[in-house]
């Protein structure tokens, strides 16, 4: 029972996250939408955090090679993304900029 | 210590939010994207520091691997480039979820499998992140054009599409009956058909539908990680996940409106294969076509009053922006008020026009998007078309047997003037006859967009 109720909890975060994210997102304009789409794709480089939790519950017990290299490609995938991610986003934000006052 | 990882958590969740919260105007843009790196570092460290250094080795090679190539690439793209760039990290990220839930299979196949909860998540973040990862590869193969852009078909597609869902679905089940513990080489058949099944279901979906499918694979990376959540029983992913696939679902949904077209006709529909079967030709060259020189055009934008132009993919592949920008000043110069109006499926992906403009230093309050640029096309001398093609065609709005009628375009027609810069008469991707080129109020300047604006802005200048 423990377990449903545990369930049912996690559902629940899911689903005020989802109506969260509906809700913040559509206030984003069209001309930023680029710039939205990398930065939640760097946000769910948050799956870089899952690899090395999952890492580091697998490496607490005896491994093999094989699941090492799997490790280690997780780890690179996510980082890529976590660390790709905000770095193309945070160039593409610098150039947008409100018109020049006085003559540049 | 499982305490303080998870107040650390909250406030990296509360800044992912603030900082998307802040992506709501350009000005707090930057410092929103700034928001989510603080908290996804303070994220990183505090799980960092649970592991208590197991495992280190590998995690320094994949930050120092992943870390480099990440962020030189980034560095590096160009901005024309941004949709395929993007593709790329968003398949990173389905890759890694697929393979976490791969690591997770084998601990728990050399166990006596685990409760339902885990099993049934499992399972889906890996099939959702194996098609989200060779969906992306596919979609950015066919934006770098290392692969045709085109939509590839063949006959019984849906047919193998639909046998191949079946498999995955009955692996699937198999998985879930035996809590985890089917064989690997059964597993492994189950990663091979999703991988397989998201190379088919990009395949047939050509270049100008890529702004849908780049959204929805986001929407499918942010669904594998909250997949993935309930996996290994964090919050955080499951909260980080739901932003994503809303966000992403959200921009899906805008986009096929944007195109009046249901999503299911974006992914089955193969658009434009069944008007490319005639080539290069499409309306048969000289009805009563226009076309006038660099000076006249010249002559027509400098003593305007207000030019809009209306950018589009030839923009981008002609890496015109900046000649773009220089033309604008030109005019500016000489007192032409200069807008720019923005199509929402403008380009290979949302918002791609409004970033290649911020690039050349285009102000964003000049980027009006359809519903505000299309009032003041009535009251605009020239309208500047560049690289536009589907978004322009008023077939759209009249012509019921056209594929694109229904779909809301820019009102280009409605200005007193229409200059279209197109490189050929070859029809648009899609295939279809523009009645635009043929107005008595249009006129062509053929050629390669970014030499056609450099010829404009110096015939401008030469007045």
């Amino acid at each position: 029972m423990n377990d449903i109720a545990h369930l049912i909890q996690l559902l629940t975060v899911l689903l005020l996250a989802v109506f969260v994210g509906f809700e913040v997102i559509s206030k984003v304009p069209t001309t930023l939408h680029t710039p939205l789409m990398s930065a939640t794709n760097a946000i769910h480089g948050i799956v870089f955090i899952g690899a090395i939790v999952v890492v580091g519950a697998l490496f607490a017990g005896p491994t093999s090679p094989l699941l090492a290299v799997i490790s280690v490609a997780a780890l690179t995938l996510g980082a890529i993304n976590v660390f790709g991610g905000f770095a193309v986003t945070e160039r593409m934000l610098q150039m947008f900029k409100k018109k020049e006052g006085p003559r540049s | 210590m499982s305490i303080a990882l998870s107040l650390a958590n909250l406030v990296a969740v509360a800044l992912f939010i603030y900082g998307l919260h802040q992506l709501n105007s350009p000005p707090t843009a930057r410092a929103g994207n700034r928001l989510a790196m603080v908290g996804m570092a303070i994220a990183l460290v505090s799980s960092l520091i649970q592991t208590q250094g197991i495992g280190w080795w590998a995690i320094l090679v994949g930050v120092i691997l992943g870390g480099a190539i990440g962020i030189v690439a980034a560095l590096r793209v160009k901005m024309t480039a941004m949709p395929q760039m993007v593709a790329l990290y968003n398949g990173a990220g389905g890759g890694a979820a697929a393979l976490i839930s791969t690591l997770e299979f084998f601990v728990l196949a050399s166990g006596n499998g685990e409760n339902a909860v885990v099993s049934v998540s499992l399972v889906l973040s890996a099939i959702i992140g194996c098609l989200s990862f060779a969906g992306s590869i596919i979609a950015f193969l066919k934006l770098q054009e290392l692969m045709t852009g085109r939509p590839i078909t063949y006959p019984g597609q849906q047919v193998v599409n639909a046998a191949i869902l079946l498999a995955i679905l009955g692996l699937a089940g198999w998985f879930i009956a035996t809590l985890g513990t089917m064989p690997v080489l059964a597993f492994l058949g189950l990663l091979l058909c999703s991988l397989l099944l998201g190379v088919l279901f990009v395949l047939p979906i050509g270049g100008a539908d890529m702004p849908v499918v780049i959204s929805l694979l986001n929407s499918f990376t942010g669904l594998a990680v909250a997949v993935t959540g309930f996996e290994i029983n964090s919050t955080l992913l499951i909260i980080c996940g739901a932003l994503v696939g809303a966000s992403g679902t959200l921009l899906t949904v805008m986009m096929g409106k944007a195109m009046n077209r249901p999503l299911t006709n974006v992914l089955f529909g193969a658009f434009g294969s069944g008007g490319g079967s005639e080539p290069a030709a499409g309306s048969g060259g000289p009805q009563q076509i226009r076309s006038a020189s660099a000076d006249d055009v010249a002559i027509m934008l400098a003593y305007a009053s207000k030019v809009i132009f209306v950018p589009g993919y030839g923009m981008a592949v002609a890496q015109a922006q900046h000649s773009v920008k220089a033309l604008g000043d030109q005019l500016e110069k000489r007192g032409v008020k200069v807008l720019y109006a923005i199509h929402p499926v403008a380009g290979r992906m949302p918002g791609h026009m409004n970033v290649l403009l911020a690039e050349s230093n285009v102000p964003y309050e000049l980027l009006l998007d359809m519903e505000d640029a299309n009032p003041e096309f009535p009251t605009t001398d020239v309208a500047l078309v560049i690289g536009a093609n589907d978004v322009t065609n008023p077939a759209a709005r009249n012509v019921k047997s056209s594929p694109i009628y229904g779909m809301p375009i820019l009102d280009v027609d409605k200005a007193a003037n229409v200059i279209v810069l197109k490189r050929s008469m070859r029809s648009g991707f899609a295939g279809i006859d523009n009645p635009l080129y043929e107005m008595p109020n249009t006129s062509m300047l053929f050629g390669d967009a970014k030499a056609s604006v450099d010829a404009l802005t110096a015939a401008v200048k030469a007045l």
